[in-house]
């Protein structure tokens, strides 16, 4: 029923790039990120193009993988573009009556667009790379420093680990309960958008029980857990 | 009615790394009556394969037929009608208010009168073995072998001519387990109902299932009467599965005992038999 979700999109392999420490990959997307935001000429928009295209290559991601990060955002990539195309003043290219496509129009649309392109495409090859467990790992030892200022930075990372380890089991429950109430008539697929989000109340009521009842387990585990660290640190 | 799938061939995140055959080439016929058990090591597909049988999941490759009609196009509505699937932890799935809500969902799906669901609810619920009084009662309130008969009554209800079963009594205590079992077993002997029965447990395979059929990694390894498949102990071994701990026992004391019959299934057998060697002697 839920087909083929690639979760955190992690792509396995053992590239140089899978290999590398996920606080190195996590800097150097940052930077890279930063740039794509400061730089302006075609020029450089081609030398990060090919910088990414390098990644890509050495990571061994089939191209179409990092292609799939692109499509949720393509509607709001075509909207920007547009917007820039038909209300930007400059030397006239064509027109009729109001509606006016200037050089710059196009000009800012194309970096735009190139822009969102690129950016997403550098953190989908982080992404790709890392499994979700050594990202949090990863960002945890780099923000480690603000322990010192009383931020509770492990726990955060702890929430995060917990939050991503159970994406793929409630994924998991959400299919077996669908599967489930398919079997005894439920109907997921027609209907209105109203009668859809419906159906979907026999799915939700039993996940959110199962989530509860995980939460409540895994609850009294770290408790337990926590209390005997607390006994070694004591004794 | 009767189920028969054909070169059947099904794999999960097709296209992806994480690509994995679930089934290989299935070919298996399932008669119009029959209680059959699909048993095998973890993994080995016998979910994937049963849920087929309703269309949950679509083959990659092949056909199944239900009543000798293709489970596809304008027909596959009314054919998965037929079969009734009973997933594992069927408790899992409760969530209306109230037990009776519960259990006539799948009729008010289907549309039918308010008297005709009310009629089948009180009758499943029976048919169940609870009482009409826990029809009020919310489903979460009520103790893990009641849910489970619940979630059981809210398929029965729609009256499927096969009845599968994915690890019926995983969980349930001795008794609850064996309760489970004869409703099961009196659902297929009083209503001529086709019934599937996928286990881990090789006794309750051999006490009530008539045909076995043995999955390893995707394929069908043996297939044949429960007395015909418990008897190459070899094999099922090797595919990480074994015989029945009584059937053990017996072939022990065959080694002391050697005119005793040492192809038992069940303790009553085993019991039968003894008594039997122990008038005789
Ligand atoms: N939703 C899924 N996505 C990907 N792979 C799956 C999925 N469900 C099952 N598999 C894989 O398909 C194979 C067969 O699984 P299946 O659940 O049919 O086995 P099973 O015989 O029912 O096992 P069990 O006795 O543990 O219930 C397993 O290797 C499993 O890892
Ligand atoms: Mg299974």
């Amino acid at each position: 029923m839920i087909k083929d979700i690639t979760l955190g999109q992690y792509f396995p392999g053992d590239s140089l790039i899978h290999r590398a420490d996920p606080r190195v990959k996590i800097i150097l997307t940052l930077v890279i990120m930063t740039n794509i935001f400061l730089i302006d000429s075609y020029l450089a928009f081609a030398v990060f193009a090919g910088f990414i295209a390098m990644a890509v290559f050495i990571g061994k991601i089939p191209f179409a993988y990092t292609l799939k990060g692109l499509k949720p955002i393509m509607p709001i990539i075509v909207f920007t573009a547009l917007v820039n195309i038909f209300t930007n003043p400059g030397i006239l290219l064509a027109g009729y009556g109001p509606v006016r496509i200037t050089y710059e129009g196009i000009d800012t649309a194309a970096k735009m667009s190139l822009r969102l392109v690129l950016l997403i495409m550098s953190s989908s090859i982080m992404t790709l790379t890392t499994t979700p467990i050594s990202l949090t790992d990863g960002l945890e030892r780099i923000l480690s420093p603000l322990k010192h200022l009383k931020v509770p930075v492990h726990e955060f990372s702890m929430m995060m680990t917990v939050a991503l380890r159970f994406i793929p089991t409630l994924l998991e429950e959400t299919d077996k309960i669908m599967k489930a109430q398919a079997s005894r008539g439920a109907d997921f697929e027609t209907g209105n958008m109203f009668e859809r989000a419906k159906s979907f109340i026999p799915v939700l009521i039993p996940l959110f029980v199962s989530a509860f009842r995980r939460a409540d387990d895994l609850a009294l585990a770290m408790e337990h857990a926590a209390i005997e660290v607390e006994r070694e640190e004591q004794g | 009615m009767s189920i028969k799938v054909t070169g059947l061939t099904y794999v999960y995140m097709k296209g992806t790394p994480f690509e994995k055959i679930a089934l290989d080439n299935i070919d298996l016929s399932i008669e119009t009556g029959e209680f059959v058990g699909i048993i095998g090591h973890t993994g080995s597909g016998k979910s994937t394969l049963v849920q087929h049988f309703n269309g949950l999941l679509k083959p990659t490759s092949g056909s199944v037929y239900i009543n000798g009609e293709k489970l596809e196009g304008k027909r596959a509505r009314e054919l998965k009608r037929q079969v009734g699937i009973v997933f594992q932890y069927p408790e899992h799935q409760l969530f209306e208010e109230t037990v009776y809500k519960d259990i006539a969902f799948g009729l008010i799906k289907r549309g039918e009168e308010e008297n005709e669901i009310d009629k089948k609810v009180r009758k499943t619920v029976r048919m169940v073995g609870l009482s009409e009084d826990i029809l009020d009662k919310s489903p979460f309130e009520l103790s893990g072998g009641q849910k489970r008969r619940v979630a059981m009554a809210g398929i029965l209800v729609l009256e499927p001519s096969i009845l599968v079963l994915d690890e019926p009594a995983a969980g349930l205590d001795p008794r609850g387990r064996d309760e489970i079992f004869e409703l099961i077993s009196n659902l297929h002997k009083s209503n001529k109902m086709t019934v599937v029965l996928v286990s881990h447990s090789m006794e309750d395979v051999a006490k009530y299932v008539e045909r076995v059929v043995v999955m390893n990694k995707g394929r069908i390894e043996m297939c044949g009467p429960v007395r015909s498949v418990f008897n190459k102990i070899d094999e099922l071994e090797r595919i990480g599965l074994a015989a029945p701990q009584i059937t053990y026992l017996m072939k022990r004391l065959k080694e002391k005992i050697p005119e005793i019959n040492d192809n038992i299934l069940t303790v009553g057998e085993a019991k039968a038999e003894l008594e039997k060697y122990i008038r005789k002697a």
